[in-house]
This record gives C-alpha cells, sequence and structure tokens, in this order.
C-alpha cells in the first residue's frame, strides 16, 4: 500500500468518524483542524483506524501521535 | 435498522454511529420518551451514545444524564441539583470489578474477608435504597465481571481469599438483594463478558488510558444487553414467535422428503440440533410468548411433520398454525389480528432469506432475524433479547393457555346468530374493585404494555402504581374475567383522581385480548358505583390519539359521554353526568373483591 492510498483510506475514516464529508486530512492535521476531534472522539478515531488497516496502536503511540503525519507513519510501519 | 439487529457489526456501529443516529431520528416514528440517568464507576460516553442508537431503534428515545467521571456512589447518595431535576425513569448504575475498593489479601482471615465483603456489599445497598427513595423509579445495577487475572492460579475461584472468589460472593449478595425488592434489574455483564471474551474485553489498556472497563469494541454488545433490559421494563418486548416449519423446526422438506425423512431428534447430528432448538422454542411456552407456525405447506403435511414422534413441539403447543400458500406477511398480519396484537410483537423465524425480506418489507416493526444455520439458530435467537425477563407474573405463566381459549371462542361464535346469545354462553364472571397487592405488579405490566385499547397511554412504573395505590385521592379498578373456556386473568386497568366532585381520568386501558365482551361496559358499571358511593358529580374523559390508540377515539361516546372540547391535535375531553347513568352490562355477572 503506498502512502498516497493510506491517505485515501484514513480521510474515508475521518469522514465517517466526524460525520462531515468534507474532511481533508494531510500530513500536518492535528485535532486542532477539527471541530469535534476531542479526546473523546480520540479513541473513536483510534479504533476506527485500526479497525479499517488491521492494526493495533500501542499504548504509548495513542496518547504521543502529535499529526497525521505520525499516524500514517505508524500505519506504514505495521502492514 | 438492520445494522442494530443482532449479529451486527461492531467495528460499523462505532464509526458510523453518527449517521445511524440520525437516519434514526429522522424515519418519522413516534418513540416513547425517556429519561435515563447513568452513573458510572468508569468512562461512559461511548456506552451511551451507542446505547442511544439501540434504544431508538427499539422505540425509545431516551434523554441521558451521566455524572461527572467515576461519581456514581456520590450522585446517588448526594444528586446535585442537575440529576434532582433530571427526574429519571431509570437509573443506570456502571460499575465494574474496576470499582471495587479493596479486594482481600493473602494473609487476611476469614472473617477479615466476610467484614470486607459485608463492608462492600452494604455501599451498594446504601446507594441503591437512597436511589429508590429519591426517584421512586427502576434501577438497573451491573453485577461484576471476572477479574483478568489470577494471582492464585486455579485456587482464586475457590479459595476466600481470592479475587475471583470474593467477586463471585458479592454477586451472589447483589442477586439476593434483586430477589428481594422489585424495580431492581441486574445488568449480567458477568455473562456477556465471558461470552465476549474476557481477555479481550477487559485489556486494561482501555482502563489505563481512557478509563473504560471494557474494551472499545465491545460496548456495542454491552450497550445492547443493557438497552433489551431498559427496553424490556418499558414494555417493548415482543409477545410471539411465527415459526416456519421446513428447515427451521427440523431438518428437510416435509412435503418433498415425507415425514419419515426428516431431521428431528437423535438419530444425527443434525437432527439432534433441530431437536434443542425445539425444546428451546418449547421452553418459551412458560414464559408467556405465545407460538403460532407460519409456513408455505400444505396443512395436512405440517402437522403430519409436527406429530413426528422424535419431535419435542406438537400441534398443541401452538396457538394458531397458518400451514398454506398464501404470502407469509399476509399470514403473520392475519395471526396478528387473530390474537389481538400488533404485527410488530411478532418475532418471525424463518431460513429463507427472501422470506424475511418480504415480511420485513411489507409488516414495519416485524424482526426477522437472520437464521443462518441450525447450529446458530438458538443463539442467535437468544441474544437478541426480544424476550428478556424483567417481571414475570403468573399471568405470562398462563398466557398460551388463554390465548388458545380464545380461538376456541371464536370458532363458537360462529355458531350464534345473535351476539348477545354468544356472550351470554360464554358463562362470564368478573372480579372489578379496587386494586390488591398480589395484582400491582400485574396492573403495572399491563400499563406499560397496553398500546390499542388505552385512551391516555399513560404509563406507570410500579413505583408510582404503588403511590396510585396508597393514596385516596384516586378511585381505582382492575377487572379480571373467567369464562367457561378459562380465566383471562387481570385484563383491565381504570385510574381516575377526584378533584372535588369531579372525577378526572387518567387511564382506561383494556387488553385487546377480551374485546367485544362488553367488559369495558361492566368497568363502567361500577366505576359509576364507586363514584356515587363517594359523592362524586361528574366523570371527565380524555382521549389522547397516538399511532395506536385509535380503536378508542370514541370509547367515551360509546360509553354515553359529551364531548366538551377537542384541539387541533385530535385531544378531546369528555364528561359524563353521573345521575343520568344507566347500567350497561347485561352479561358479565360482577363480583368485588371479597366475594369472588
Amino acid at each position: 500500500m503506498t502512502e498516497e492510498e493510506i491517505y485515501e483510506r484514513l480521510n474515508e475514516v475521518f469522514q465517517d468518524v466526524f460525520d462531515d464529508d468534507t474532511i481533508e486530512v494531510d500530513d500536518l492535521t492535528t485535532a486542532d483542524d477539527i471541530d469535534d476531534w476531542d479526546s473523546l472522539e480520540h479513541i473513536n478515531l483510534i479504533a476506527a483506524v485500526e479497525e479499517e488497516f488491521g492494526i493495533k496502536f500501542k499504548m504509548g503511540e495513542v496518547s504521543t501521535m502529535k499529526d497525521v503525519g505520525e499516524m500514517v507513519d505508524i500505519i506504514l510501519s505495521r502492514i | 435498522m438492520f445494522e442494530l439487529e443482532y449479529p451486527f457489526d461492531s467495528a460499523y456501529i462505532m464509526k458510523k454511529r453518527k449517521s445511524i443516529r440520525k437516519t434514526l431520528l429522522s424515519d418519522g416514528s413516534t418513540r416513547l420518551k425517556k429519561n435515563i440517568a447513568v452513573l458510572g464507576g468508569s468512562t461512559t460516553n461511548d456506552i451511551v451514545t451507542v446505547m442511544e442508537l439501540f434504544l431508538l431503534n427499539m422505540g425509545i428515545e431516551p434523554t441521558f444524564y451521566q455524572s461527572e467521571y467515576a461519581q456514581y456512589w456520590q450522585d446517588a447518595m448526594f444528586p446535585g441539583e442537575e440529576l434532582q431535576n433530571f427526574n429519571p425513569d431509570i437509573v443506570f448504575i456502571h460499575t465494574t470489578n474496576r470499582n471495587i475498593t479493596a479486594f482481600p489479601n493473602v494473609t487476611d482471615k476469614p472473617e477479615e474477608v466476610d467484614e470486607l465483603l459485608e463492608k462492600e456489599f452494604g455501599r451498594y445497598k446504601q446507594m441503591w435504597n437512597a436511589v429508590s427513595e429519591r426517584f421512586k423509579c427502576p434501577i438497573i445495577q451491573n453485577n461484576f465481571e471476572m477479574p483478568f487475572y489470577r494471582l492464585m492460579g486455579n485456587k482464586d475461584c475457590s479459595d476466600y481469599r481470592g479475587r475471583e472468589n470474593f467477586i463471585s460472593r458479592l454477586n451472589m449478595k447483589f442477586y439476593e438483594y434483586s430477589s428481594q425488592v422489585g424495580n431492581f434489574y441486574i445488568n449480567d455483564i458477568n455473562y456477556i463478558s465471558a461470552s465476549y471474551g474476557l481477555k479481550e474485553w477487559s485489556n486494561p489498556l482501555y482502563w489505563n488510558m481512557y478509563k473504560y472497563a471494557l474494551c472499545f469494541a465491545a460496548i456495542p454488545e454491552f450497550a445492547f444487553n443493557t438497552a433489551n433490559i431498559v427496553k424490556s421494563v418499558f414494555g417493548k418486548n415482543k409477545k410471539a414467535l411465527a415459526l416456519d416449519l421446513d428447515n427451521t423446526l427440523w431438518g428437510g422438506v416435509v412435503g418433498d422428503d415425507g415425514v419419515e425423512n426428516i431431521q428431528i431428534g437423535q438419530e444425527t447430528g443434525v437432527a439432534q440440533s433441530y431437536y434443542e432448538f425445539q425444546n428451546y422454542i418449547k421452553a418459551h411456552k412458560d414464559l408467556g410468548i405465545m407460538l403460532t407456525v407460519c409456513s408455505k405447506n400444505d396443512e395436512e403435511n405440517a402437522i403430519a411433520g409436527l406429530n413426528h414422534p422424535e419431535g419435542v413441539l406438537k400441534p398443541d403447543d401452538f396457538i394458531i398454525v397458518k400451514a398454506n400458500w398464501e404470502n407469509k406477511d399476509r399470514n403473520i398480519a392475519n395471526t396478528a389480528a387473530e390474537l389481538n396484537i400488533l404485527p410488530e410483537a411478532i418475532v418471525f423465524v424463518d431460513d429463507n432469506p427472501a422470506e424475511r425480506e418480504i415480511v420485513k418489507a411489507q409488516l414495519q416493526g416485524v424482526k426477522a432475524p437472520t437464521m443462518d444455520g441450525v447450529e446458530n439458530y438458538i443463539q442467535t435467537l437468544d441474544r437478541s433479547g426480544f424476550f428478556e425477563v424483567t417481571t414475570f407474573s403468573e399471568d405470562d405463566l398462563k398466557r398460551n393457555e388463554m390465548y388458545k381459549a380464545n380461538v376456541q371462542r371464536a370458532a363458537q361464535q360462529a355458531t350464534f346468530e345473535n351476539y348477545e346469545d354468544y356472550l351470554l354462553s360464554l358463562d362470564m364472571n368478573a372480579v372489578i374493585d379496587d386494586f390488591i397487592p398480589m395484582y400491582i405488579q400485574r396492573i403495572t405490566q399491563l400499563s406499560n404494555k397496553s398500546n390499542q385499547f388505552n385512551v391516555t397511554t399513560k404509563r406507570y412504573t410500579t413505583a408510582e402504581m404503588e403511590e396510585v395505590f396508597a393514596s385516596d385521592e384516586y378511585i381505582r379498578l382492575y377487572g379480571k374475567l373467567t369464562d367457561k373456556f378459562g380465566d383471562n386473568g387481570v385484563v383491565s386497568v381504570v385510574i381516575g383522581k377526584k378533584d372535588g366532585t369531579t372525577l378526572n381520568m387518567e387511564l382506561w386501558l383494556m387488553s385487546c385480548r377480551v374485546l367485544k365482551r362488553d367488559m369495558e361496559l361492566a368497568m363502567l358499571d361500577t366505576l359509576v358505583e364507586k363514584c356515587r358511593e363517594q359523592g362524586i358529580e361528574t366523570i371527565k374523559g380524555y382521549y389522547y390519539p397516538t399511532a395506536k390508540n385509535g380503536m378508542v377515539k370514541e370509547l367515551y361516546k360509546f360509553f354515553g359521554f359529551e364531548k366538551i372540547s377537542g384541539d387541533e391535535e385530535g385531544n378531546t375531553v369528555w364528561q359524563l353526568n353521573v345521575a343520568d347513568y344507566v347500567k350497561r352490562n347485561n352479561v358479565i355477572r360482577v363480583h368485588g373483591n371479597g366475594d369472588a
């Protein structure tokens, strides 16, 4: 899977979780860029991303990811 | 909605819940509105959002109150203003083994552990008493799931110092409490977590990272299980099963293969699976679930199949057998009409996906679970929670017999020319009088279940009904009807509140199983009698329309009331002058509480 494909699939996950078809994420997207992305929705997002790519994030990673770019790096290293 | 029926795709629900919610809320259906207070010992946010979806799908529109994080005890004991004003219809206490304050140490003596147990239990009991005293509403309380590690290994379960042992004992104390008080329901997370897989369920990551006491992916299973209790408490259970025969109750097609070749009994593994399923279905009779057949077959073949010597279910176990070549949705609609229940109270069990689709498309609200592989039949039905038991009355035990007697009555009706002659021939006796404690549970149950013959559709919790019972501001009547075919049990409830010389009717309901028997007139006769005794001069009746109670729109008119007002929503107010009333019932002999 290429990085491009990952972003494509990730976009869909974000759109589903936040129920907003206009969301487009890139490597610099953070929680500040999406209105509903708070700590409560974070767990929902993580679960949906894990489900989509069939991977598991480690506990430390969940709390230290700074932006979507880091999330994609982790996904790339697991698949 | 298919996405929310068992077995559902949990990950899909978690991901799509926002759009699922929108779809449900915009489907135009009317739902019961209920306030649910969730007092949590861990994070409850996602649990509540998913529970909302299941409840909406079950016909209940909830509004939630959630405790601040882990404030369940404080909220129960010393509720703040927000909770006090919230006025919950139900309180759900979401605690788990993460909330147990102290576990035994391996150095403890037996007495010390006993003391610990009493202390822990006392904390809960105090909380339940406080909640039921203040809010007078049902309580749902989680039991405890097993711990995720066993310090003593296998001995952890049997030794008094083991956590597993301690949790089991604590659970037993919860069950004892629940058997002693009404209106208190255990949410069995011990079973659900085991069934889900304790290892995944109690993955400590979710506790340590998010303070969830169960893993994220298990939230839908948990929420569904809890929602089933809520919907049962508020009278949204299903009432009947409509069962296909070929490849549903036995293996093979009786019309093609011949009765000697169908698979049922002990001969093969497949035959045994069908046998086990028939056993499971038959046990529902005792729970008061009505069994009916809906099969595309010649009736003769259907009956032959049901008479198979190795089978568990016999033709006699079914109230109605529809074995013909009509479309199944029409057969189910007819079954519903004959039983005087709504089609949506029926669960249709058929291995054929095409039949299930037609029935679901034609009859809104009828559930038709995916029956795929006889080895999965029991689990699918069981976990769907259609018949979740919360209250269980004597009436439930007898329901199948009562409905069967009804079908016999209908057969006899055909032979009479004059309807009154027929009614007289039924030899009906009724007890109509003020409530007595023995029937409070049944009376409450009726107030929550009756949709059609119900002028106000006012629902009562057991606690509220007990308040009505204890107060002298009300005139209350229950009606119990017996005839030569059997005892129909308590079938009608009437409650009016006194205001000077006027009686305002708050509730007038009757079970549809005794429609057209003049029972409502017998109730009215007794009501007027009581009014005269207590100096009431005017009775005011109120009709509030719902999607289901059209049949009683003109009830008060039929009773001889005069319409005094109405609004554009169809609400109407009626009035009867007590002095002018003349007795109406000529066919039922009426008795009081003392002389039945």
